[in-house]
């Protein structure tokens, strides 16, 4: 735990918009802003925010989705280059993303769809891709005939499971997830959650966690980070964010988050004093 | 699957049959009639009564729709014609070839120029090429079909004589395929145009849609090349709803062939449909429309199962529904 895996230092990504007379004046929409974290290797950082400030975004970012503005990322001491490497990238760095029911292509079986990045990236002989989509298909706790179905078929739990299993076919190292549990019903989250817990222990995953649920988060993480338009406003154990909040953004998430018994609340934030 | 087919065709029969009647009401209100058109205004009025009787058109409508219909269903014959008297069934079957020839041609070309262009041009969407494409698929779209035959005609055919303007074979001669080919030129360009034209934004707009979707991202995510993920992915998922327009093509086509063939007097189908409405040859028309609405309800069932073949979640709804 004591060498981070992944690094970086002042990301940014900037969007341009081009507005004035002729598209002459450009100005950029900020969706990252000088954002600097280390992830060590083996635990687990949650990235929490509203929606819209910028987690998504840093997500994509980290595996060449979205285009870098500036900053650097350093994998494994390694700084990664997207122009050149997004291809060779993606067998240690993998995302699952947050829609499971779109964001599965509708015209390939669930064996074709995890078949596909190990024919691409050679990950075993092509002999053995029958019997690695299999085992990959257990280790999400899916049977062995999901392969000859479409994606179509299964439940939203269902399909969060083979888009898991799509992003451990390459063995990644690091995976980021980007608020994979947000589109399922509550009973199904705390399942997906456990599995990810269990399979970060079966195979040493490195998780970057986004969500903006707080519950989902704070079972997750061994660390916290908390983001609010495109900055990282605090970062610490997931301990401490949680009972001595620094930011008064963090203190302002943690009060809109539902607990049980709300005269229990730890932390209140004054009506009125931090309301936009 | 095999159920759902039985039953759109059995639901094509009532359909089939309500063209029938509908056309045959239109073309009783039409004035004139086969006899006027054949005759000279000048034959004596006995003689035309007699005309009239020897083709059946003294009797009431409803009695004359009853016999073409009878002769339909039970000797499978559509009459004969009432101004060349020969079968209409040999008539029609002598110009569909011809037809079949210049709309499968222009179907198949213009589908291979306007699957490549409009993915090109949804994959560079608003860079020149794109704007080049798209205003070139609008002008295809907008320029009457006429006006542009009129158009090659005169450049083609009368300023610079390189191309035949008229027919399929030249007079006298039995037609090598190559001369056929040489005819077929100018109403080809013409019908590809418009299809190319059209189908270049469906297919632009189709993939437009597809490439901003999640699981692109995720193909993308897979670390796949953005080729595999362009031609694999998104294309294929793209061309679905380009199926269905297809089968819609067929229809407009089958239309269209009617203005081309007359300017370019192909002996097609059109050509033969405009004539026989021109003399009032009740017999043919009823059995052209009888074709066309055929070829339509052929084209819409063909259409629905292609659809199910390529697009899985639809084959799943299907097969459910045939299990019932």
């Amino acid at each position: 735990m004591n060498k981070p895996l992944l690094v970086l230092a002042n990301v940014k990504t900037y969007y341009p918009v081009k507005t004035g007379f002729m598209n002459l004046k450009t100005d950029y929409i900020k969706a990252v802003d000088d954002v600097s974290f280390e992830l060590m290797a083996g635990e687990t950082l949650g990235l929490v925010g509203e929606s819209g400030c910028g987690k998504s975004t840093l997500g994509r970012t980290i595996i060449g989705l979205e285009p870098l503005t500036e900053g650097r990322i350093l994998f494994n001491g390694n700084e990664l280059n997207f122009k050149t490497e997004r291809v060779s990238l993606s067998k240690q760095i993998q995302i699952v993303f947050q829609d499971p029911y779109s964001s599965l292509n509708p015209r390939q079986t669930v064996g074709k769809l995890l078949a596909e990045p190990l024919h691409v990236h050679k990950i075993v002989a092509k002999n053995e891709v029958e019997t690695e989509v299999e085992r990959l298909l257990e280790l999400v706790g899916l049977p062995k005939t999901a392969k000859e179905r479409y994606p179509h078929e299964f439940s939203g739990g269902q399909r969060q499971r083979i888009g898991i299993a799509r992003a451990l076919a390459l063995r990644p190292k690091l995976i980021i997830c980007d608020e994979p549990v947000s589109a399922l019903d509550v009973s199904i989250q705390a399942q997906i959650m456990n599995l990810f817990k269990q399979l970060q222990q079966e195979l040493g995953l490195t998780y970057l966690f986004i969500a903006h649920g707080l519950g989902a988060v704070k079972y997750i993480s061994d660390r916290i980070a908390v983001m609010y338009a495109g900055k990282i406003v605090e970062i610490g154990s997931a301990e401490q964010i949680f009972t001595n909040p620094q930011h008064d953004y963090t203190k302002k998430l943690l009060n809109a988050y539902p607990v049980p018994d709300p005269r229990k609340r730890s932390i209140v934030v004054q009506q009125g004093q931090n309301d936009a | 699957m095999l159920g759902y087919i039985l039953r759109r065709l059995f639901i094509a029969v009532p359909v089939l049959f309500g063209v029938t009647v509908i056309n045959f009401i239109i073309m009783k209100m039409a004035p004139g009639n086969p006899v006027d058109m054949l005759v000279s205004p000048k034959l004596p009025e006995a003689a035309r009564q007699a005309k009239m009787a020897e083709l059946g058109l003294d009797d009431s409508a409803v009695s004359q729709y009853i016999s073409w219909m009878k002769n339909l269903l039970f000797h499978g014959d559509l009459g004969y014609s009432m101004i060349t008297f020969q079968p209409v069934t040999d008539m029609i079957m002598d110009r569909l070839g011809p037809t079949i020839l210049i709309m499968g041609t222009s179907l198949i070309l213009g589908l291979f120029i306007a699957i490549p262009i409009g993915i090109l041009s949804a994959t560079k969407q608003y860079t020149k090429l794109d704007y080049f494409f798209v205003t070139g698929s609008f002008l295809g779209i907008s320029i009457p079909n006429f006006f542009l035959s009129l158009v090659l005609v005169y450049v083609f055919a009368i300023q610079l004589n390189w191309l035949p303007s008229s027919g399929m074979k030249d007079i006298g001669t039995t037609g090598s395929v190559w001369t056929v080919l040489l005819h077929m030129v100018l109403p080809v360009i013409v019908l590809v145009a418009n299809v190319a034209g059209r189908n270049i934004r469906y297919v632009r707009s189709s993939m437009l849609e597809i490439l901003g979707q999640d699981y692109l991202r995720t193909a993308r995510a897979k670390g796949l090349k953005e080729s595999r993920v362009v031609n694999k992915h998104a294309m294929r998922n793209a061309l679905i709803p380009i199926v269905t327009i297809i089968g819609l093509e067929i229809p407009i086509l089958f239309g269209g062939a009617v203005v081309i063939e007359q300017i370019f007097s192909w002996p097609g189908i059109g050509q033969l449909t405009l004539s026989s409405i021109m003399s009032r040859d009740y017999s043919t028309i009823m059995g052209l429309n009888l074709v066309a609405a055929f070829v339509v309800i052929a084209a819409n069932i063909l259409t629905d199962i292609v659809y199910a073949i390529v697009d899985p979640r639809i084959r799943k709804s299907y097969l459910g529904a045939s299990k019932r």
